[in-house]
Formats: structure tokens, C-alpha cells, sequence
């Protein structure tokens, strides 16, 4: 076997001018329209719902309750409701889900318990949000007597987002970087003071982003809350945790289903998807800010 | 204590300390003593249990799932791997130093004033003076005095080293465990590092893993040379590199292997 020697090779001046390589330029336009179409197509979405719903968008409008079998008036109630629902469901979900994802990360043993409940926690985070809604309605609704109610529909939501939840959280936990740990450790202190005085505080932005997307997703859901809480109309807001609500995405779907006045409440059904991609919309770009800041912290 | 002359206290008396990682065994039977207020170095090729052996002076081996150790390592004449021991205490006793320096994402004042704090020290004015004689004996105090607030991270490798000294300092340990300090480090880092660890020695015993010879010639008192798990040799420094006993010793030390 002989080696490559310089003579192998052609003289550089006769092969240095820069060559058009088609395969590389195809798949790199390819992979940049693709990029691309994804920002526009949402552009497009959000565009369009703007256009069609920036009319109906008054004071009035979220100030004040439906009226008129709601072909008139304002959505207050229904911004009210969804506002109680992920409010509360957050309440309640993200002491478990942190805590939980402590436990997951810190304190469990490792090994194939560890690991069957880390597999279950990431297939309960796939499962359609249909199926938590029909469990909230046995589970809330009927088995706990909760009935059609602010507090079944919170619980339902928060069960549906609490393995999304203890997932970012865990790996916000993990990301921790080991040697913070040994170092505090071998200061003289116990693994929670660990936990609760470097751990925790170092993992807050990741869990904090994870939070607040997950209240994004929860105020946007209309499965789990069909069943459990929402109500096709309440005169005002609610005033106990056993009433039903009205909210954002069901109100969009009665609405656009109710077979009367359909047309007539076509502007205000728009009205309210741009209530709700704004109020979503609002929270991703927090959770973006948040990220981005924590990027800048993390130096080591 | 008299300068110059040994008291011949022990800091740390190992009775055949073995330390097994699962089925493996990293360290066999070593009987080693520290002495106080003097530098013990721990040197010899990577993997010889160097490491494994200062790790199980303040238990941070606990850390680590299967690891678990042998006979008896005396800390004040109690064995600390007797199941009564408080580690945490212990821990507060024998601080270290790790070889990657590894500040809190905190400011430079919280980062020294974390172990008085966790223990409950509240007020300021005397964590103030905790923080300033530890950054003082760390020889960081200069650098650092008019930025107390800014976070530990933004500074150099080397101060950031000296940072987890003050850091561990602070705790007023009895020993400081160094766990290969300045291979991170630049000569003139390292330089001023070696400078620290002397000057310390007039507070506290210090025990020091390095793989850097000239190191632990430069600055330690006594020398254990590690070899397979084993201690080959162990002596005064002047004694095992001028004039080593072990066959072992001398081909490290003149580095035919290593």
C-alpha cells in the first residue's frame, strides 16, 4: 500500500477557482424554503385572524358580558372563566410538578422504576387532550361530585398538564451542572439545603419557562374542559369554584357550531381567536424572553 | 505551635483503607498518616487511586452509587466511616478543592459566604468579616474588594480557583483536601496557587493530589507515591525525590513511566 504523496494532487493554481456544487445548493434552498414556510404559514394564520377579528376588539368588547343569545355584546365572561381555569390549574399544578420532578431528579434511585415512571410521564405528555377530558369527567365531574365546574375543569387541565410539566422541569433540574452540587456538598451542607440553595435557584429559569408555557397551552385547550366545565352560557362570572365557566377556545366552538346565527357571530367568534393567540401569543413570548436571559446567565 | 519543628499531631491516620468501585478495586490496603499543619502530596500515574484516596478523607465518595470503603480512616482518633459519624460535620472539617474550579452562578460575596450562611450565620456584620479574612487568606481580597457583587463567574480561572478557596476557608476548616488544583490552570496561576498552599499551611493541614511532580516537590512536606491502587512509598518529600527507597519510586520520579 502506498501513501498519498503531493504529487497526487493537481498544482493549486489550476484547480483554485471555486466550484458550483448543484447537489449542496439544492438541499441548502430546499432546507431554507422549508425553514421559512414554517414563520409564514403562522404570519398567514395569525394574520388572517387579526384581519378578520381586529374590528370587533373594543373596550366593549372584553369588558362586557354576551348578549342577545351572545350575537351582541362582549366576551368578559368568557376571558374571565379561561383566566380562573389556568390560574387556578396552575396554583395546583406546579407545586406537584416541580416537587415531583425534585423527587425524580435528586432523590430516586436510579434504575427500572426510575426509568418506567420517566416512560409514563413522557407517553402521558402525548396522550390527546380528549382523553384527560373524558378522565376529568369520571374522575371530577362524577366520581368526586365536583359536577360541570370551575374546579373539575382546573383539576382535569392540571392533570393533562402536569407530565409536560414535571419533564421541563426534571430537565431544567438536570441541567445543574454536578460540580455546583459537589461543591456545596463538600462545604459541610445537607443535600437539601443543596437542592433548595444552589440547585433550585440555578434550575429557576428553566422551570419558570417550562411553567409559563405550559399555562400557555393550558388556557388554549378545549377538550379537557368540554366535559368538565365549560358552559355554553353563564350570565356572569362565576362565583363559586362549583360553577361552570365560559372560556376562550370552547366559546370559539359553540359558536361556530351552534347551527343558528352562525354568520351573525362571525366576527365575534374571530373577535375571540384573536383574544386568545394574543393571550397565548403573550405568554410564549414571556417564556422566550426568560430563556434567552437565562442563555445569557449561563456562563460555565 | 513552634515553627519549623513537628508536634507530631495527625490530622488523618489510614489503617488499611481499601476502596472498592462495584467489584473493582481502587485502592488496597493503604496506611497513611496527614500530619497537621503540613502538605501531604499524593502523586503518581492517572488511574492509581490518587484521587479515590483524598475523596474518601471527607466522604465525598459517598456521592458515588456502588463505591464503598475498608478499614479505617482516624479523624481526631474517630473513624469517620463509622456509621454515627456526621458527615456534614466532617465535611465542615475537611473542606476540598476540586480540580475544575467550580464557583456558584452567585456573586463573589455569596459564593464565600455560602457555608456561614446554610449554617445559619445572619448577620451581616460578621459575615462581612468572614468574607473579607477569607478572601484575605485566599490572597483574593485585593483583586476583588471593590466588586463583591459582581458574579463569581466573571472572573479569571485562577481567581476563580482562589474564589472556591476562600469559599472553602470560610467554613474554617481544620484540613483543605486539594484535588489536582491547578491542572486547569496557567504557570502564573498555578504559581500563585502553590504560593496560597504554603502560606495556608500555617492555619491548616492540607492533603494534595497532583500529577505534577515538580509541584509536589516545590511545595509538600510529605510525599505518597501511588502506584495500582497501592502506596508504593511514602516519606519526606526531600527524601523520596533525592533519594527514593522503592525501585517503583525512582523510575516514576525519573520518568520512566508515568
Amino acid at each position: 500500500m502506498t501513501s498519498l504523496s503531493q504529487n497526487d494532487f493537481p498544482p493549486f493554481e489550476t484547480v483554485y477557482k471555486k466550484k458550483r456544487n448543484l447537489k449542496e445548493g439544492f438541499f441548502i434552498s430546499l432546507i431554507r424554503t422549508l425553514g421559512f414556510s414554517g414563520a409564514v404559514i403562522l404570519l398567514v394564520i395569525l394574520a388572517f385572524v387579526i384581519y378578520q377579528g381586529v374590528h370587533v376588539l373594543s373596550w366593549e368588547f372584553i369588558t362586557r358580558p354576551p348578549i342577545e343569545s351572545m350575537t351582541k355584546g362582549g366576551i368578559f365572561p368568557v376571558i374571565v372563566g379561561t383566566v380562573l381555569l389556568t390560574l387556578i390549574c396552575m396554583v395546583v399544578v406546579i407545586p406537584v410538578g416541580v416537587t415531583t420532578a425534585i423527587f425524580l431528579a435528586e432523590y430516586a434511585e436510579k434504575g427500572w422504576l426510575l426509568n418506567s415512571v420517566n416512560m409514563s410521564i413522557y407517553t402521558l405528555a402525548g396522550v390527546p387532550s380528549v382523553v384527560f377530558g373524558l378522565f376529568g369527567m369520571a374522575v371530577f365531574v362524577i366520581t368526586l361530585t365536583f359536577g360541570m365546574s370551575l374546579l373539575a375543569g382546573s383539576m382535569t387541565l392540571a392533570v393533562m398538564i402536569l407530565p409536560y410539566l414535571i419533564s421541563t422541569s426534571e430537565e431544567a433540574i438536570k441541567a445543574v451542572p454536578y460540580s455546583f452540587r459537589e461543591a456545596s456538598l463538600a462545604c459541610g451542607t445537607t443535600k437539601w439545603q443543596t437542592i433548595r440553595k444552589i440547585v433550585l435557584p440555578t434550575a429557576l429559569p428553566g422551570i419558570l419557562t417550562g411553567s409559563i408555557l405550559a399555562t400557555a397551552k393550558v388556557s388554549g385547550e378545549t377538550a379537557p374542559i368540554m366535559f368538565t366545565a365549560a358552559a355554553f352560557f353563564t350570565p356572569g362570572v362565576p362565583r363559586s369554584l362549583f360553577e361552570p365557566v365560559m372560556a376562550l377556545p370552547y366559546h370559539i366552538y359553540v359558536l361556530a357550531t351552534a347551527g343558528t346565527h352562525i354568520d351573525q357571530t362571525r366576527p365575534i367568534q374571530y373577535g375571540t381567536a384573536l383574544v386568545l393567540i394574543v393571550l397565548v401569543l403573550g405568554m410564549n413570548l414571556l417564556g422566550i424572553i426568560l430563556r434567552s436571559r437565562q442563555r445569557v446567565k449561563k456562563a460555565w | 505551635m513552634v515553627s519549623g519543628s513537628s508536634n507530631g499531631t495527625n490530622a488523618f491516620e489510614m489503617k488499611d483503607v481499601g476502596i472498592f468501585y462495584g467489584n473493582l478495586q481502587a485502592v488496597q490496603g493503604v496506611n497513611l498518616t496527614v500530619e497537621s499543619n503540613k502538605i501531604t502530596a499524593l502523586i503518581g500515574p492517572s488511574g492509581c487511586g490518587k484521587t479515590t484516596l483524598l475523596r474518601s478523607l471527607n466522604r465525598m465518595n459517598d456521592l458515588i452509587r456502588g463505591c464503598r470503603t475498608e478499614g479505617h480512616a482516624l479523624f481526631h482518633g474517630i473513624d469517620i466511616y463509622d456509621p454515627e459519624t456526621d458527615v456534614i460535620e466532617l465535611r465542615r472539617r475537611v473542606g476540598m478543592v476540586f480540580q475544575k474550579p467550580n464557583p456558584f452562578p452567585s456573586s463573589i460575596y455569596e459564593n464565600v459566604a455560602y457555608g456561614p450562611r446554610v449554617r445559619g450565620v445572619k448577620e451581616r456584620k460578621k459575615l462581612d468579616e468572614i468574607v473579607e479574612s477569607a478572601l484575605v487568606r485566599a490572597a483574593l481580597w485585593n483583586e476583588v474588594k471593590d466588586k463583591l457583587n459582581e458574579s463569581g463567574l466573571s472572573l479569571s480561572g485562577g481567581q476563580m480557583q482562589r474564589l472556591c478557596i476562600a469559599r472553602s476557608l470560610a467554613q474554617q476548616p481544620e484540613i483543605l483536601l486539594f484535588d489536582e488544583p491547578t491542572s486547569a490552570l496557567d504557570p502564573i496561576s498555578t504559581a500563585k496557587i502553590e504560593e496560597l498552599i504554603i502560606q495556608l499551611k500555617q492555619y491548616i493541614t492540607i492533603a494534595i493530589v497532583t500529577h505534577n511532580m515538580q509541584q509536589a516537590a516545590r511545595i509538600s512536606d510529605y510525599t505518597a507515591f501511588m502506584y495500582l491502587g497501592k502506596l508504593i512509598e511514602f516519606g519526606n518529600t526531600d527524601q523520596l525525590f533525592v533519594r527514593p527507597k522503592n525501585k517503583l519510586t525512582e523510575d516514576y520520579i525519573t520518568g520512566r513511566f508515568g
